[in-house]
Formats: C-alpha cells, structure tokens, sequence
C-alpha cells in the first residue's frame, strides 16, 4: 500500500516535470509499457536464474558478485550449484568468459554491461524498467536483419532475440500514421514454449532483477531514509522551541 | 527574579534536549563515513578462504600459498624434521603455545592438526618482515653447527623452529600465527575457514 | 567557569585572539534582529560546503581518476564510482550526499545571491562581499564543472568536451587553449587526472580563501538587513546598535533550527530521489564515457542551464567573428556582469521595499526570464512550449532581458518613485 502510493506520487510528480516534453512534436515519441516491477524475493530469484541463463553468455554484470545474490534471499549453496559457471567463486564479480575486444569483433559492438542497465534506460517517456519490460516484449521477424530480428522500441537493433524459444516468433505488420510516422502493430506467429501471459510474467520478473541490480542498496536506503526523516521531524521541533524560547528575549 | 530562573530552567532543558539529540544525529552520521574505512566487499572477496592442495607436496618440501595477501606457509615435515622439535622445545620463548597465536586445534606440540603438515603465516611476528627458510640443519645452513633447521628473518634476525615456535631472546615477541584451517579432504586444505563463523 | 578552565583560557588568549575572535565574530557580533526566511542561505552554504569538503575527502580514498578500460572493458574511473555505490560499506550514502549536495549547493547560493539582490546587500559599503561572492560563485561553477567531468559516464564526457570547445571559440590562441585545458586531443585520461586535481584541491583551496574573505569583508562592515538601514547609525550609550543583537546565541540558534529543516529536504532527496528524476543524476551518465558515441541530447546539469541557454541564444556573427565566439562572450558576461551590480543600482533606498515599482517589474521579469533560460537550456535547441512555441526565439528573448536588467538598471533605478526608508529596523 504504502509503496503504491509512493509510487503515485512519483509518477505525478514525473508528468509534472516532463509535461512540457510529451508535448513534443509526436514523432519522437516512444510508447512504453508499464512495468510491473516486483520486490518479492521469488520473483527477483526467478529473473536472477533467467538472466543468468540468458543474458550473462554476452552481457556482464560486472559491478555485482554473485555472492550479493543472498540479498534477494538466495542461499550460498543454492548459489554455487544453480548460478557459477564452473570454476567461478562466489565472491567474483559476473563476468563473461568473452573479452571485450572479442565480442567486439563477433557482434560488431560489445555487448553492454547490464548492471547499470535499468539505470540507464530512464527518459522521459517512462522509467529503465518501462523500456526494457517493452523491448524483451517487442522482437518481432525481420529478414532483412542480419540476425533476422528487430525490435519496435529499438530499430535495428543488434542483439537477436534470445528469449524467442520463451515468446515464440512474432511478426510485424506496418502501417502508417496519419500524422506520417511508423505504426507497428506485431502478432504471434508462432508460439513458444510459454503463453503470452506467462511470458509477460517472466519479463517482468527478469525486469525486476534488473531493477534491483541497478541499485542493490535502493530498498535499505528508503528504510534509513524514513528513520533520518522522523529523526530530523522531531529534531526541528527541538530547535525550534530552542530558537522561540532564546527569541522571547528580543523585542 | 524568579519568573527569570524558572525561564532559565526551561531554556537549559531545550539546550540539553537538543544538544543531546544534535549528539546522537552526529554520531549515527558518523556510522556510514567511519563503515567506509572498513574492507569493501572487493577486500572481502579478495580475502575469501583458499583452498591448496598439497597431494604433490613431498616430505620436506615446503609450499606457499596467497591467503589475504600474506603468504601461508605449508611445510610438510619429515620424521627427523618433527624429531628436532624435542631439541628445540628449551630454546623457544613459548614451547607449550600458550600465546594466542594459534586456533584452539593447533595448540599442541607440533602447532598443526596433522603433525605432518605446519600450516603457519609466513610473516615474522616482530615487524611483518617475510622470513626466509632455512630448512638445512648443521653448518650447511650457515647458521652453526647445531641448527636444526627452521626460519631466519633477514629484517632482524628471529629464528623460528620447525613448528614456528621463536626462539627465545630474539627480537620477535610472538610464534608464527596459524591461520584458521581445516582439511576438506585427506590432502585437500582450505585456509581462512575452519568451520566455525 | 571553574577556575582551572579559567586559567586554560588565559593561558591561550596569551598566545592566540582566541576569546577576541570569539567575541569579533560571534558573542559580539552584533546582527540586525530583523533578519527573515531569506538569511537562511547564507550559513546553510557554509554547511554545504563543509558537506561537500567531509564527503569528497572519504570519496577520494575510494575513487580512481583512470580514464583507461579495466578487464571489462569499464573505463576504471567509471568503474571506482561504482565501486564505492555498491562495495565500500556505507559508499553509497556518501556519495548521493556528495551528489545531492553539488545541487543543493546551487540551489542555496542562488537563493543567497537573490536575497542579495532583494535588499541591496551589494551596495556601498558591501561592494567588496558582493565581488568575492561573485567570485565565490565563479569557483563553485568551476568545481562543479570540473567535479562532473570525474564519473567518467557519458555526460561528464560529451558535457565537458563541449564546454572545453568553447574555449577554442576565441580568436587566435583559442585552438591552443582548448588543446591545453585537454593536455590531449580529445577529453582523455589526462584531462581527467588533471580535473581530479583542481576538483579535490586547488578550487577547494580557492573557495575556502574566498569564503573566508567573504566572511571577514562582511564582519568588517556589518549585516545588511531586509529594511536595508544601517544598524550602526543608532547605537546605545555602550556603542552597541539599538537594532542590533549578538549573532551569538541568537542567530546561532536560528540557523539551527533553519539548518534542521534544510536538512530535512536535503535527506529527503538523498534517501527518496536521488536522481531527482535526472536532473541531479542524469541517466545517460550511468553509460561509461564513449569517445566515439555521443548521446543524442546533451544538456549541462540544471545549475548552469541558464547561461547555457545565452550561449545558444547567440547565432548572429558580428564584426567578422563567428556567432561561437559571441555566444562564449555572452556566457561569459551574464556571470561577470553580476559582479558589477554594486555601481549599476543607482536608487537611493536598498532595499526593494521601499524600491518603486519600477524595480519591482524589473526583478519580476528577470527572475521569470533567468527560470526561462534555465528551463531551456535543459530541453533541446529545436524545442517548443506545447509543441508550438519554439523555445529558441523565447531563450534569445530571456537574454536580452537578463542583459537588460543589468545594462539599464543606472537608467530604470534612478527614475523609479521610491519610499522613504526608515530610521530604524522593522520588528515585530
């Protein structure tokens, strides 16, 4: 309850600040889906175990250690037999086995670090978890890619669809706007191995562990914050009737 | 007059009240810079136990592995070597190990959980100097006809034995520390974890 | 007192102004007593500062100023701060503080200029405390500049090469000056290094010099107030001013609780938003700096905003220079100019209560225009209010007002109908 309405607020005051740049000019709009991003231990335990299998062969998360993963309730144990690749430590930071300069001849570009990805994916058109919630939902066929994907929220981007065997295959079809831009609009054309809701639910769980990895320390710190906060409330009261009681002085 | 001290007393609780509480706010202020000067998680992790596997480890030979970024020493000693240690037991400051410079398990006459293996940190307990091996008895060693073998700073000259006990009257003050340990297996050691927190 | 405590005083004032300076600056200080809300940001600057100093000393002991790649391929400056938001226990706290207070230290110094402006606190005889604290604010702009350059994240690069590029604007030795500030051809390592440098102490060492100038200047004169009478006119039979009351315990206690609240806010950002939704931490700068991408909108942190909106406002060459030139000229000036209000007013009242309303319109119009330029140096140049107003026209517009007020203001506050000022304070 009380994050939600915490989480009103923000959205609010968010409209407020950025009011003025949705009224841009409508082609550089960005439509993006409301993520629902969780704290539950679960389901940040499911997106940990989902990313670990499918984004870290590429992408690192090189500013977290495994062994941080207890933070959202996992054991050591469950650590070391579900998560390290073979010959990892728990203590070591989650690197991929490829050196930089070597993905950067495979793929054209080095896959970027996700750690900070949630982080850095905030615009104004909605929060990092918005967008990547959005995108892993939005891969859509696309021969003329030379990795046969392509994503609406992300044109041409490089990185195929690694969680197709999840969503299946869809397709795009593209049509125009009145006001001339691109409007895609995609469908199913081939299902996977889970159902769309099920998939959305995996998304967002893999979301959510990006959020969390974004800033490991975000949930603690809103905790000390409301401590300093009641500390501070009742501080000023002190030193206000300290300033009123040597104020009575002067006349 | 007393309308003035009755004011008085009311300022001097707010003083007190808010100077106390000013107090405790900058103290809990503190905690973070101070939790800084601690170890981060990179000098925790860099720190973790290691594990030394000394299956290839002949009698006499000596091995060293990193542990927190000192050298541990893994000696392991022969019949004559665990034998010397008899003749050393008048020369040394702390024979019995009755200094806490080793894990309850390793407080005994060989300071080691198997007598074979002396699992020892490689700094000399004076002032961190690395001492250097000197595992040769008699004249050999350079350090007279007598000597058993063992340990010779080069910073100031302490001589441990065989079992890192310091010989007595030396600069060092203390034996070489054993660090916590424990045997994953017959020949399979792990340092800096020995089961208990 | 006891007397052993006594005899250790003495024993000290012997040898150093101790009780003296305690005396000079404090218990016999004597403050108008009708300072209101707006003297506030005065002392809470100082706290910033030392906020600032605290912070960034257990930050340097974490950070690395290594614009090359780890193992990783992270530039290792990058790297180090991340290092300390995540590994250094209790690093995360210190830097939001430290980033958090880079923000609040602009916010509370233009507050402190503007109540300046409000009452006069620039005019005879505080024109020296008006020119250090312009300075003061020259400093600042160059720590922070300087500061940002550090994470090494896409804005602290694309930001600072665009702003060491307009050094290159000035005729003749420009080229070479940027190719200096740099000590590279691109922003690299050692622009980075040598940034860390002045950030953590030469600017630093500045800004205290000028703080305590500052300070010392106003001492020496004493406190302007929101009436803008001179306390010092009237004093008692002991030479104390009837309207004045010692800064200590009083004003001490004031700020106090002034600072209780301050904090209150301050922490609020620190543990609620610290992004403050981009605007203190922009998003672009969790990207490591990558020399051959540039983000598709740059924009300088929120602080600066309004003198980069005059850069952009120029785009007119003049007198067979380029418009990049007089645009850097235009920046330059909206800053210096500030310094040269002491001799620009020429109304015979301080304070803007008994200003006419003349002045009055002018200060309106300029602080709408100065929140203009700001808003717009935060959106990009082609940007229009409601998708039909362009905003560059209107930020062109803004300039020519901020000039205005200062350029016309020995005209406008010389034919303004002020009210007489008071003889003493007002207090209620």
């Amino acid at each position: 309850m009380k994050t939600r309405v915490i989480n009103l607020i923000r959205r609010a005051a968010a409209a407020l600040l950025f009011a003025p740049a949705l009224a841009l000019a409508a082609g550089a709009q960005l439509h993006l889906d409301q993520a629902p991003v969780s704290k539950d231990p679960a389901a940040l335990q499911h997106g940990a175990k989902l990313f670990v299998n499918y984004c870290l062969n590429c992408h690192s998360a090189s500013f977290t250690r495994y062994n941080q993963l207890q933070n959202i309730g996992l054991s050591e144990q469950l650590i070391r037999d579900n998560l390290l690749f073979t010959g990892e430590k728990i203590g070591d930071l989650m690197k991929v086995a490829m050196r930089p300069a070597e993905s950067k001849a495979w793929f054209g570009a080095t896959p970027p670090d996700l750690t900070l990805i949630a982080r850095q994916r905030a615009s104004e058109f909605g929060s990092g978890a918005d967008w990547l919630y959005t995108y892993l939902r939005q891969f859509y066929r696309d021969d003329n890619r030379p990795t046969g994907w392509n994503n609406v929220v992300f044109e041409n981007v490089g990185m195929p669809h690694v969680l197709w065997e999840l969503q299946g295959e869809q397709v795009a079809a593209v049509s125009e706007n009145p006001d001339g831009t691109k409007h895609i609009e995609l469908s199913l054309a081939k299902p996977g191995k889970l159902s769309a809701e099920d998939y959305d639910k995996a998304v967002a769980d893999l979301v959510s562990f990006l959020v969390w990895m974004g800033e490991p320390v975000a949930e603690k710190r809103q905790l000390i914050g409301a401590f300093v906060l009641l500390f501070l409330a009742g501080l000023f009261v002190l030193s206000y009737a300290l300033k009123k009681n040597y104020w009575k002085d002067i006349h | 007059m007393s309308v003035d001290q009755k004011m008085d007393s009311g300022r001097r609780n707010l003083l007190l009240a808010t100077s106390a509480a000013g107090g405790v706010a900058a103290v809990a202020t503190a905690v973070p810079f101070v939790a800084s000067l601690t170890p981060s998680e990179r000098a925790k992790a860099a720190g973790a136990p290691v594990e030394a596997d000394v299956s290839k480890l002949a009698p006499g030979e000596m091995m060293t592995v990193e542990w927190r970024g000192k050298p541990v020493w893994i000696l392991r000693r022969t019949e004559e070597m665990l034998a010397s240690l008899e003749k050393t037991e008048g020369l040394v400051s702390d024979p019995a190990s009755d200094r806490p410079m080793q894990p309850e398990y390793a407080k005994n006459q060989y300071r080691s959980i198997k007598p074979e293996y002396l699992v020892t940190v490689g700094i000399c307990t004076h002032l961190g100097c690395s001492p250097s091996e000197r595992l040769k008895t008699g004249a050999e060693s350079g350090l007279g006809a007598d000597w058993p073998g063992g340990f010779l700073c080069p910073c100031h000259g302490s001589k441990f034995d065989l079992a890192g006990r310091v010989y007595s009257s030396m600069p060092a003050p203390d034996n070489l520390e054993v660090p916590p340990h424990q045997y994953l297996a017959d020949t399979l050691l792990i340092i800096g974890d020995d089961g208990k927190a | 007192m006891t007397t052993k405590s006594q005899a250790l005083l003495n024993w000290i004032d012997e040898r150093f102004p101790l009780t003296s300076t305690w005396k000079a600056h404090l218990s016999e200080y004597y403050a108008p007593k009708n300072f209101n809300f707006w003297y506030f940001f005065g002392s809470l600057a100082l706290l910033v500062l030392v906020i600032q100093i605290v912070t960034g000393i257990f930050l340097v002991m974490h950070y690395k100023p290594d614009g090359t790649l780890n193992a990783s391929g992270i530039p290792v400056a990058f790297a180090s701060v991340e290092y300390i938001m995540r590994e250094v226990p209790g690093g995360w706290l210190i830097r939001y503080l430290h980033s958090t207070g880079a923000s609040a230290f602009f916010i509370v110094v233009y507050l402190h200029m503007f109540r300046g402006l409000l009452y006069g606190s620039y005019r005879k005889p505080r024109e020296l405390i008006w020119i250090f604290g312009t300075l003061i604010f020259l400093a600042l702009m160059a720590e922070a500049f300087m500061g940002y350059l550090l994470p090494w994240g896409q804005m602290s690069y694309w930001g600072a090469q665009v702003i060491i590029n307009l050094f290159s604007a000035i005729p003749v030795i420009g080229p070479d000056l940027s190719l200096v500030i740099r000590g590279d051809y691109v922003i690299s390592d050692a622009t980075l290094n040598r940034f860390f440098s002045f950030h953590v102490i030469a600017v630093p060492l500045v800004l205290i010099g000028l703080v305590a100038a500052h300070i010392i200047a106003l001492h020496e004169v004493g406190s302007n107030n929101p009436d803008g009478v001179e306390i010092k006119k009237k004093k008692d039979a002991n030479g104390i001013p009837l309207d004045g009351i010692p800064f200590h315990p009083y004003y001490t206690v004031k700020d106090i609780a002034g600072v209780v609240a301050f904090l209150f806010f301050f922490s609020a950002v620190v543990f609620f938003a610290p992004e403050a939704g981009g605007y203190f931490l922009e998003y672009n700068n969790f990207i490591p700096a990558d020399p051959l991408k540039t983000p598709p909108h740059i924009a300088p942190v929120w602080y600066f905003t309004p003198f980069y909106s005059i850069l952009r406002a120029v785009t007119y060459p003049l007198f067979g220079l380029d418009a990049k030139f007089w645009g850097v000229v235009a920046m330059g000036a909206s800053v210096v100019i500030i310094a040269f209000l002491p001799w620009l007013d020429r109304s015979p009242v301080k304070s803007i209560r008994y200003k006419g309303p003349v002045f009055k319109i002018a200060v309106a119009i300029f602080v709408i225009a100065f929140a203009l330029l700001g808003f717009l140096g935060v959106k990009p140049p082609e940007y229009a209010f409601f998708g039909v107003i362009p905003g560059a026209p209107v930020a062109q517009i803004c300039s020519v007002l901020y000039f205005a007020f200062f350029l016309l203001m020995p005209w406008y506050s010389k034919i303004d109908k002020c009210k007489p000022e008071p003889e003493r304070v007002n207090f209620k």
